[in-house]
């Protein structure tokens, strides 16, 4: 089974501060990864160097075999690598349905009614069928972040990386957007899921990454990276 | 379809009107109010369908004026080649701010816009061919088509332009790219991430606006006899260029339309019955009062009105 | 072309003052810009008030830099108060406050420039006090000694406000609104009361700062303009957010626009300051020293 993803020897600095060094990763495809890490350590940092909102300075990182490094975001996103944002960036002007729009047509070509059948199936799978012609603006929290992932979806990725996806929801809202996740991995879609809430994370993956001041200190099974005293101390400090 | 019916009829009735014995100031007046529609259509499509505001429009409006100029002194271009010459470079000017700049935030961009202003102005004034600071008088030719006087065949000229900014305007909008602009505007990272390349839009918006720009000031020269670089680089164009689709709406092609409409005949208004420097002070209290209180200007007001009355 | 290394000194020298005096005059809208993301365009249109005001109060015979330190707390106010309107109109709208909200300055800025012409007609104000009009005589050089006091202001301006946010903990919780909200508001402050008290002394320094224009040159209504490339080019070499930054990149313009004004003369020297900031964008937008 080839990775779907290899981060190898990446590094960033913002002027005199590293964010990010010596980090390496491969994932499998369909793998459920989890990313955890204590405030500031370079989860999301690490995940905008995937996802191209950021370019790394150091280091090299290949999605299926190819060095995707030096591409935009949007190139990235074309080849089949999606998110979400830990703070929901809707397109305010738009209904649901059109915000889904935007990605079903500048990543698989579709557009009118194609894209608006598309676009119902998918509010469909994610539990948000009636808010189609809502106004994004008037949506819930919940239901932005459930907006944010099926506009990630309407991207057709094979590679979708959750920001934090859960932060601030309810307990059952947090299970909603969990089997949402799980059933999408199902899909064979490989799933990187940054997350705090820590039983949403244990459930979900099948595989955990500690990350902490921009290395990685951990990576493996879940209840091993959970019970490594590096990680505790990591979260719970000195 | 029922636009270019409107369109092709606007055309008619301003032949119709540049042939009938109306007096010569109507054509005078006319003229400006179809350069504010040109004006506020063409900034649109980068402020109002990208998000990107530009206060250079001076600039734009300068290069488009100063093109037209130089190539009626080098080769006696007739006005159609003018206007597209200063079209072209004041398009291709806006990519080139927009190469410079529209990697950074949008303010950076703006400023640059402003930036840009200063620049030309500095080049023109030092510049004895294009008249320095003291300007350049011109004598008009002679070809004035069928019409009785050169302003007039000037009005009809400026009826087509606006015809072209606005369907040019209507077509973006309702296109792919209309799409992507508006993704840019609400949320730039979201669209990156959506797959749409944000930069080559903003390039194209940038660039087609620009020329829009250009369109508007190439006649310039022409319709004042004369040319010269303070009160073409006027900070006036900047202010109205915004105000306009802002009271209008920014998100349709009708909104800089309507802004043009009702800012020329308020500005008229103002003008004759108060002063001129208060003119200039209604354009701007109203932007503010607009962008304050009815940021989505008159098609905003009028979409809110039509729901609750429902 | 004849040229003279004491031309170039003098130039120089003369722009070192120059510059002391942009880094004094662009600070307001360092804190303002730079550290709280407003996109303030009326910051120079400000200025010329402050510069306007000196010379009302100079009718009264009151000495400009007096005027200045006079109407700091008038400009306090209005700063705090133009932040508190922006900010609910606006941020707190999460509308697209980025259109609007430059559109607004502009807007503002524009109503400013017009209200001056209207009270104080299109001409040229300057103001008066003894030391203007004398130079300083180090040998063949003169040194103006209107450049003299600004510039001398101007510095110590610049270094009480340096060491104001680096020092003081009102200085240092300004600094870290424009980082991290979000840490702050757990500390128990409140980010919009500390950034208006920020807008409000970087208008008040605009008070002081207008002064020292009016007492440098003459001032009109529509100089605001050209102050917007100054300032910005100013804020944008230093690096959003740096102080101390501030003055190196002050100096940097003013020996450029003298430098400039000498070989090229004065119809060059205006484009200078937008050229710079230009150039900074395109190729090092972070500035000197910036994050």
């Amino acid at each position: 089974m080839e990775n779907i993803l290899e981060v190898k020897d990446v590094g960033k600095n913002f002027g005199g501060f590293t964010a990010l060094s010596g980090v390496n990763l491969s994932i499998r495809k369909g793998e459920r990864l989890g990313l955890i890490g204590p405030n500031g350590s370079g989860k999301t940092t690490l995940i905008n160097c995937i996802s191209g909102a950021l370019q790394n300075d150091l280091g090299t990182i290949h999605f299926n075999g190819e060095s995707i490094s030096r591409l935009p975001a949007h190139a990235r996103t074309r080849r089949g690598i999606a998110r979400s944002f830990q703070i929901p960036r809707p397109f305010h002007s738009m209904t649901v349905l059109e915000n889904l729009m935007v990605p079903l047509a500048y990543v698989g070509g579709v557009s009118g009614e194609k894209a608006k059948v598309q676009a119902r199936q998918l509010l469909e799978d994610i539990g948000l069928a009636d808010k189609a012609e809502a106004a994004s603006s008037s949506l819930s929290q919940v239901e932005l972040r459930k907006m944010e992932l099926a506009r990630a979806m309407a991207a057709r990725p094979q590679l979708l990386i959750s920001d934090e996806a859960m932060a601030g929801l309810s307990g059952s809202e947090v299970d909603d957007v969990l089997d949402i996740l799980i059933k999408l991995n199902k899909q064979g879609i490989t799933i990187i899921m940054i997350e705090h809430i820590m039983h949403a994370v244990m459930r979900f993956s099948e595989r955990l990454v500690c990350l902490d001041a921009g290395q990685i200190i951990c990576d493996g099974d879940p209840q091993s990276v959970v019970g490594n005293p590096q990680v505790q101390r990591a979260y719970l400090g000195d | 379809m029922k636009f270019w019916i409107v369109s092709a009829s606007a055309i008619v009735a301003a032949i119709a009107l540049a042939l009938s014995g109306a007096n010569e100031y109507l054509f005078f007046a006319g003229f400006v109010v179809l350069q504010a529609v040109i004006l506020a259509t063409g900034w649109n499509i980068l402020g109002g369908y990208a998000g990107y505001v530009n206060f250079g429009v001076p600039g734009f409006v300068g290069v488009g004026a100063y093109t037209a100029l130089a190539m009626h002194l080098l080769w006696s271009a007739p006005l159609l080649l003018q206007i597209i010459a200063g079209a072209v470079l004041a398009g291709l000017l806006g990519i080139g701010v927009g190469l410079l700049t529209l990697r950074l935030r949008g303010i950076f961009f703006s400023i640059s816009t402003i930036a840009v202003v200063f620049i030309l102005e500095a080049i023109v004034m030092n510049s004895r061919f294009l008249g320095g600071a003291t300007g350049i008088q011109l004598t008009r030719p002679n070809e004035v088509l069928f019409f009785d006087s050169y302003t007039r065949m000037l009005f009809v000229m400026m009826a087509f332009m606006a015809v072209i900014a606005l369907s040019i305007a209507r077509y973006v909008q309702d296109s792919h790219i209309g799409q992507g602009l508006r993704a840019v505007r609400d949320s730039e990272e979201a669209a990156d991430c959506s797959g749409v390349p944000t930069l080559k839009l903003k390039l194209i918006a940038c660039a087609i606006s620009g020329a829009l720009l250009g369109v508007a000031g190439a006649p310039m020269p022409m319709y004042l006899s004369y040319v010269e670089p303070l009160s073409t680089f006027n900070l006036h164009y900047a202010v109205i260029a915004l105000a306009m689709p802002i009271i209008g709406g920014t998100s349709h092609w009708l909104g800089p339309l309507i802004g043009a409409l009702i800012l020329g005949t308020l500005q008229q208004i103002v003008t004759v019955t108060v002063s001129s420097e208060l003119n200039v002070l209604v354009v701007g209290v109203l932007l503010v009062v607009f962008v304050v209180a009815a940021p989505d200007g008159v098609i905003g007001l009028v979409k809110k009105w039509k729901t609750s009355s429902k | 072309m004849f040229f003279s290394f004491e031309l170039l000194f003098e130039a120089v020298l003369f722009g070192l003052l120059l510059g002391c005096f942009y880094a004094a005059v662009s600070l307001g809208l360092s804190v303002a810009f730079g550290l709280l993301d407003v996109p303030h365009v009326a910051h120079p249109a400000l200025l010329i008030v402050g510069s306007y005001g000196a010379y009302m109060l100079g009718g009264w015979g009151i000495d400009p830099l007096v005027s200045g330190f006079l109407l700091m707390p008038v400009f306090f106010l209005v700063g705090m108060l133009l932040y508190r309107f922006y900010y609910e109109t606006f941020e707190s709208r999460g509308s697209a406050a980025g259109v609007n909200g430059l559109a607004f300055f502009f807007g503002i800025a524009f109503i400013i420039e017009v209200l001056l012409v209207v009270a104080f007609g299109v001409d040229q104000r300057s103001a008066e006090a003894d030391y203007i009009g004398e130079s300083l005589r180090l040998g063949d050089l003169r040194l103006p000694y209107r450049l003299l006091v600004a510039a001398g202001v101007a510095l110590v301006l610049t270094v009480v406000l340096t060491q104001f946010f680096s020092k003081t903990f009102v200085g240092r919780a300004i600094k870290a609104v424009g980082q991290d909200e979000g840490a702050l508001r757990l500390m128990g402050a409140d980010p919009v009361r500390i950034k208006q008290l920020a807008f409000g002394i970087a208008t008040s320094v605009n008070a002081l700062a207008g002064a020292m224009l009016i007492i440098v040159s003459p001032v009109e209504p529509t100089m605001d303009r050209i102050y917007i490339g100054r300032t910005f080019c100013v804020v944008v070499l230093a690096g959003m957010g740096s102080m101390s930054g501030t003055l190196v990149a002050g100096l940097v313009l003013g020996i450029t626009e003298s430098i400039v004004l000498t070989l090229f003369g004065a119809s060059w020297a205006t484009a200078v300051a937008f050229g710079l900031l230009l150039l900074m964008l395109g190729l090092r937008p972070q500035g000197l020293f910036g994050r």
